[in-house]
């Protein structure tokens, strides 16, 4: 198990799936995914909901087991929790019950506090330390969110659609945020999120998941910082936009019956 | 209705006023119309009002007793009670049946919550004691304490330690239920960032899980106090030797009402205040609660 000394801190870390496979009972949920990711690389996962990709990404977190393949981080195979990964969740999930620098402290030990108001600071929010979380707006959760995860200085940060419910413009200044801190601390990124614009804006990658397989990877070699009014933006936001909503296999036929099926569902229950 | 018929017998225009400010001179203060003195007089009734019943209650009370159409034995005058309880203060006989008294329900208390707070933690944490444990205890809770009492008596005689054994049987059983759902609803989403964040077992426990299952214990701790007292006036009035309730079956047997009613209002104040501590200590344990922080 790696630690964060600060000597590997700042230095992103290699990731290697190899045929990676998860079931539950019948259901394969993430079939053979095969993924290189370079260190220090910001990664983009899409897709529609339910497709496999916050599967990835815990089992990369180590919250859960593959049933098979393998997964390796710093060239070492991986399994359960590791001390230099930090997750953000859709949920901020801070603890309503420590203040906020409290929150982002959590874990650290009492000689490294200090480390906690520097790193609130850089997420804008040096003032609200002494608050509870309750009193912050769900941006600003999200953002001692973002500082709790960056404090230990992991070397692989793991965001599991982590601006879903925030309003458009506030997703927008997360965004120039995690591109900073992301360029400022080096560490590698993964990113899943059903938002190809975040993924398009964020990533050096974007990597499409539909039903379990790995379908598209492509990369973004756009200069940053990115402007969402560039052209080329545009054209590839759409282009992987596209591919996300068609469904190659499965012509035509799925929107019917799902449909459908939704509306007999809703029959059921006003019945 | 009258403002209507009036206005409808003499025009609008003679019920409109030119606004104008009140002004009070000799204050030195200048204060808009119906503002300032609508709102004060409001604030004030709505003080008073509540008080209103009870005050009603007792005047009416006085009233009847002074005229003699309430006889002592029945009740007796609101300030033959006041009288009691200021000889019995004096003579220092109230405190020592209110400390008594006192002690045995916080003594019950700590036995009993203690114990229901000790198994609740270990059965709402380990699914092993939950297994073992919670159907048993979740059996036995249908059982009313009071139930007990004749086995009680059996068992312990009349002595103090039938009375802290009721208590503490009655006081157990919400805290342990409200301590094992407290710990068994706490949201899994903050257990697994926490463990994701590289918390210990015991760094978890302490500052996740208990903080977590914090306001639901409180909650099992108001009902066990208010339980406590019901018990302990139960308790007390089957036999003792000193305590309200002693107090007051011996006020009894000499049809001393006064004191009967003194000892009445003791639990009353008692129960009060045992709500009030349950208050202040939910206020200052669960701050950080939006719904518990006090309204600046």
């Amino acid at each position: 198990m790696t630690t964060n000394h600060s000597a590997t801190s700042g230095r992103g870390v290699p990731l290697a799936l190899h045929g990676l496979t998860k079931r539950y009972g019948q259901r394969t949920v993430l079939n053979h995914a095969q993924l290189t990711i370079e260190p220090g690389e910001f990664v983009a996962i899409v897709g529609r909901s339910g497709c496999g990709k916050s599967t990835l990404l815990r089992l990369v977190a180590g919250l859960e087991a593959a049933s098979s393949g393998s997964l390796h981080i710093a060239g070492k195979p991986h399994a359960g929790l590791r001390n230099d990964t930090r997750i953000m969740f859709q949920d901020a999930r801070l603890l309503p019950w420590k203040r906020v620098i409290d929150n982002v402290a959590l874990g650290l030990p009492e000689a490294q506090r200090g480390a906690a108001a520097k790193v609130l600071e850089q997420v804008g929010l040096g003032d609200r330390g002494a608050d509870w979380p309750a009193r912050l707006s769900g941006g600003q959760r999200q953002r001692v969110a973002l500082a709790r995860a960056l404090v230990h200085q992991p070397n692989l940060l793991l965001l599991d659609e982590p601006l879903g419910a925030l309003d458009a413009l506030t997703r927008i200044e997360m965004h120039a945020l995690i591109e900073d801190l992301w360029l400022r601390h080096g560490f590698t990124a993964l990113l899943v999120t059903h938002d190809v614009q975040e993924a398009v804006a964020l990533a050096d990658r974007v990597v499409l998941i539909e039903d379990g397989v790995i379908a598209l990877d492509e990369r973004i070699a756009l200069p940053r910082p990115r402007s969402r009014g560039d052209a080329a933006f545009a054209a590839l936001e759409k282009r992987i936009l596209d591919r996300v909503l068609q469904r190659p296999g499965e012509e035509a036929t799925p929107i019917e019956p799902a449909w459908l099926g939704a509306a007999a569902h809703g029959l059921r229950w006003a019945i | 209705m009258s403002n209507t018929l009036q206005e409808l017998q003499t025009g609008p225009s003679a019920s409109v006023h030119p606004e104008q400010p009140w002004t009070y001179p000799h204050l030195g203060l200048h204060i808009p119309p119906n503002d300032a003195l609508a709102l004060a007089v409001k604030a004030i009734a709505r003080r008073l009002l509540p008080w209103l019943v009870p005050l009603a209650l007792i005047t009416a009370w006085h009233i009847a007793s002074s005229a003699g159409w309430l006889s002592t034995r029945v009740l007796p005058a609101p300030l033959d009670v006041v009288q009691a309880a200021w000889t019995l203060a004096e003579s220092g006989e109230l405190w020592t049946h209110v400390k008594v008294s006192a002690a045995r329900a916080l003594t019950g208390l700590a036995i009993g919550g203690g114990l229901g707070l000790l198994l609740g933690l270990l059965t709402g944490s380990v699914r092993f004691f939950e297994t073992l444990l919670d159907s048993s205890i979740q059996m036995v809770r249908n059982i009313p304490a009071l139930a007990l009492i004749p086995l009680v008596i059996l068992w312990f005689g009349i002595d103090e330690s039938a009375k802290l054994f009721l208590i503490a049987v009655s006081v157990f059983f919400p805290i342990y239920l409200n301590t094992y759902h407290g710990i068994r609803n706490v949201d899994p989403g903050l257990i697994e960032m926490a463990r994701t964040y590289g918390l210990s077992r015991w760094q978890l426990y302490t500052q996740v899980i208990l903080p977590g299952a914090l306001s639901s214990i409180l909650v099992g701790l108001r009902f066990s106090l208010g339980l406590m007292w019901v018990i302990l006036i139960v308790a007390e009035t089957i036999s003792a030797q000193a305590g309200i309730g002693y107090l007051t079956m011996n006020a009894r047997e000499f049809l001393q009402t006064d004191i009967v009613l003194v000892g009445i209002l003791l639990y009353a104040l008692l129960g009060k205040l045992a709500d009030l501590f349950a208050g202040a200590l939910e206020r200052s344990w669960l701050r950080w609660h939006p719904g518990y922080q006090a309204k600046h």
